[in-house]
């Protein structure tokens, strides 16, 4: 069993009982772990191809290492020899001067990655997904984890070393450093900057920690789950990067989109239609029956996040209102349709 | 398409942002200073220069303008020599910042003996470091004040072709320019320089090495001061060419040495930039076109929606 499904255990099972219905056709996280079995098969096919090119087990930071040196050109050495002087001399001066040369020194391109690169990084750390990384932020983070890496000592500290990189950092900076997450020494000692990342008014940092990212799946309670949730909808971020939505969605959060609807509603304003999707489990419970069939009245978007919603409840009522959107409900059936595919319809 | 080379936006609003977008500023760069109100606190200090390299950065890309900033210890909190010894331990770790184009504002106030140390120790690292300097002259003794500062840049082995030396006015420009050095003007009303007496300035000197600035702080002053200035002297018949380097080109040939600043940050921005926060809504892309006059429609709309 992985740390991520005993972490999914714990947070899901009081809801388990409450969902009647679970979608089998959108690639949901659900379907992502489902997906590490052959994720697993995937990196042993990877590893006989490579032939001893690829270590048995690879660990974030070689991979990032691998990642970085590929595409460093000319500064590869010069990366090596800085991420391994870092992880032998505990220099936090050194420290601080590499997070500060990365970019001038490496550029700032994306992290160039293949599918087999995300699939090893899958194996590495469950939910990790480095698509979206930059060059130098992965060093950034590559250059943190080997600073503590193989020495307890100083991975204690990391807490007190991570408040003080946030605590200077610049905007792109913060960036890499959030994204790093899920990957550092006791992750859980950094809920109070994971707190101020949250609170952040930079979407981009914002939204470091929220998407793509194992963090929030795997550390938060329900509670910070919800505002980081609800936080999403009120700065017009989107949910379907969020790595394991389906499995931490619960009945306060789904009470809350619901109120939240309401409240948008009847001020006139627009409402994302991915707030369904915290919904769509509770509906039943919640009786958001009434809310759902006006939905499916409103724009392409909204119509087909009604019919996913309603399409994860197998009971009489919702099967009525699907009726009403029998080539919605029948792209859903095939998996033409899905929460991650829903900006592809016209939102107004 | 100007660069405001000196704009204190900590003090500024968004419809501020929005003018000077309008105006045609596409970047601009936010000195460290003092912020009207003397700081006790070492952490006061460095939250402040976080935002200066987080927070505004982010609001000024909102409105499609690239923000650049400079650090340093300002010379009035220079004389607080508790705060500045605590500072100075903290600069040189934000001088690595992304975006981080100088060293300044520093220079002198009443140039006390604590002012002349902090103005040395922070030449000294923005040798080290291979930084441009953003030296602010003193409102009083002014001619002389301007004269010692770059007698000590010298000192300090500074090369003046990666010194500006701001607030100039008539009185100090000649020896500011014959010395190699770049001469900033601001165009702030009341105090420092208006925009007409700019405008006969580029008459007389030419562009070459000649930035212009608003200054724009917490103060009486005017944060379309370039867009201003560049319209005033095209209007009095100063030489295109010379408008642009002093509106533009200038500034990014000296804070570009920095290798922080380069035109395509503005010119050629990824389409919607995640990791530098940064609206892309440049002018290449027809974006905007730039107004002087755009005014927020707010201010006369009854309806707030
Ligand atoms: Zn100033």
């Amino acid at each position: 069993m992985t740390a991520l499904s005993v972490v999914c255990r714990r947070s899901v099972k009081k809801m388990v009982a409450t969902v009647p219905h679970e979608d089998k056709t959108a690639p949901t996280f659900r379907q992502a772990i489902h997906l590490g079995r052959v994720t697993t098969a995937r990196y042993s096919e990877i590893q006989s191809i490579h032939e001893g090119g690829v270590p048995p087990m690879d660990t974030p930071l070689t991979l990032l290492r691998t990642w970085v040196v590929r595409q460093a050109g000319d500064q590869a050495a010069w990366f090596e020899s800085q991420v391994d002087a870092l992880s032998a001399i505990d220099d936090t001066q050194q420290l601080h001067r590499f997070l500060g040369l990365a970019p001038r020194r490496l550029g700032r391109a994306d992290l160039a990655l293949s599918l087999d690169d995300v699939v090893l990084a899958q194996a590495a750390h469950a939910g990790w997904n480095p698509r979206g990384w930059s060059l130098d932020g992965a060093a950034r983070v590559a250059a943190l984890i080997a600073f503590d890496a193989g020495n307890p000592e100083r991975g204690v500290a990391f807490q007190t070393r991570f408040h003080d990189l946030v605590r200077t950092a610049d905007a792109r900076e913060l960036v890499a450093l959030y994204r790093g997450l899920a990957l550092y020494p006791n992750p859980d000692s950094l809920d109070a900057d994971v707190g101020e990342g949250l609170r952040s008014n930079m979407r981009a940092v914002f939204e470091s920690i929220v998407h793509a990212n194992p963090y929030p799946y795997a550390h938060f309670d329900t509670h910070r789950f919800n505002h980081m949730v609800l936080k999403a909808l009120f700065v017009g971020s989107t949910l379907a990067p969020i790595v394991g939505f389906d499995e931490r969605t619960n009945p306060e959060l789904a009470g809350i989109l619901l109120d939240y609807a309401d409240e948008r509603r009847a001020a006139g304003r627009p409402i994302s239609p991915e707030l369904w999707r915290g919904i769509a489990p509770f509906i039943d419970v919640l009786d958001a029956y009434p809310a759902l069939a006006r939905v499916l009245k409103g724009s392409p978007r909204e119509r087909a996040a009604a019919t996913l919603a309603l399409r994860q409840i197998d009971s009489p009522d919702a099967r009525r209102l699907l009726t009403s959107v029998p080539e919605l409900a029948d792209l859903a059936a095939v998996g033409a349709l899905h929460w991650n595919n829903l900006h592809r319809y016209e939102a107004a | 398409m100007y660069i405001d080379p000196h704009a204190h936006m900590v003090s500024r609003t968004t419809d501020d942002y929005e003018a000077m977008a309008a105006s045609g500023v596409v970047a601009l760069v936010e000195p460290a200073f003092w912020v009207g109100q003397p700081r006790t606190f070492v952490g006061t200090y460095v939250d402040y220069l976080s935002s200066l390299v987080g927070w505004e950065r982010f609001r000024a890309g909102q409105f499609g303008i690239r923000h650049y900033c400079t650090v340093g210890l300002n010379s009035k909190e220079a004389n607080n020599e508790a705060l500045a010894e605590g500072v100075m331990e903290w600069l040189p770790r934000f001088a690595m910042k992304e975006g981080v184009v100088a060293i300044g504002e520093i220079g002198y106030d009443e140039q006390t003996p604590l002012e002349d140390k902090y103005f040395r120790a922070q030449l000294a690292l923005a040798v080290e470091l291979s930084l441009p300097v953003m030296v602010h002259t003193p409102h009083r003794d002014k001619k002389r004040g301007t004269s010692r500062s770059m007698d000590v840049c010298e000192e300090m082995g500074l090369d003046p072709s990666w010194v500006v030396i701001d607030h100039n006015n008539e009185e100090t420009v000649r020896e500011t320019l014959d010395r190699g050095y770049y001469a900033g003007f601001s165009i702030y009303p009341s105090t420092k320089m208006g925009n007409a007496r700019m405008v006969e300035l580029l008459a007389q000197y030419g562009g070459e090495r000649i930035i212009v600035d608003s200054a724009c702080d917490w103060g009486i002053s005017d944060c379309l001061g370039v867009a201003k200035t560049a319209h005033l002297a095209l209007a009095r018949g100063i030489d295109p060419e010379v408008v642009r380097q002093v509106t533009y080109a200038n500034a990014l040939a000296v804070y570009g040495k920095s290798g922080q600043m380069n035109e395509a940050d503005w010119l050629d921005p990824p389409a919607v930039d995640q990791r530098t926060l940064f609206a892309g809504n440049s002018i290449l892309r027809g974006g905007r076109e730039p107004r002087i006059d755009a005014a927020p429609a707010r201010r006369d709309d009854l309806i707030i929606e």
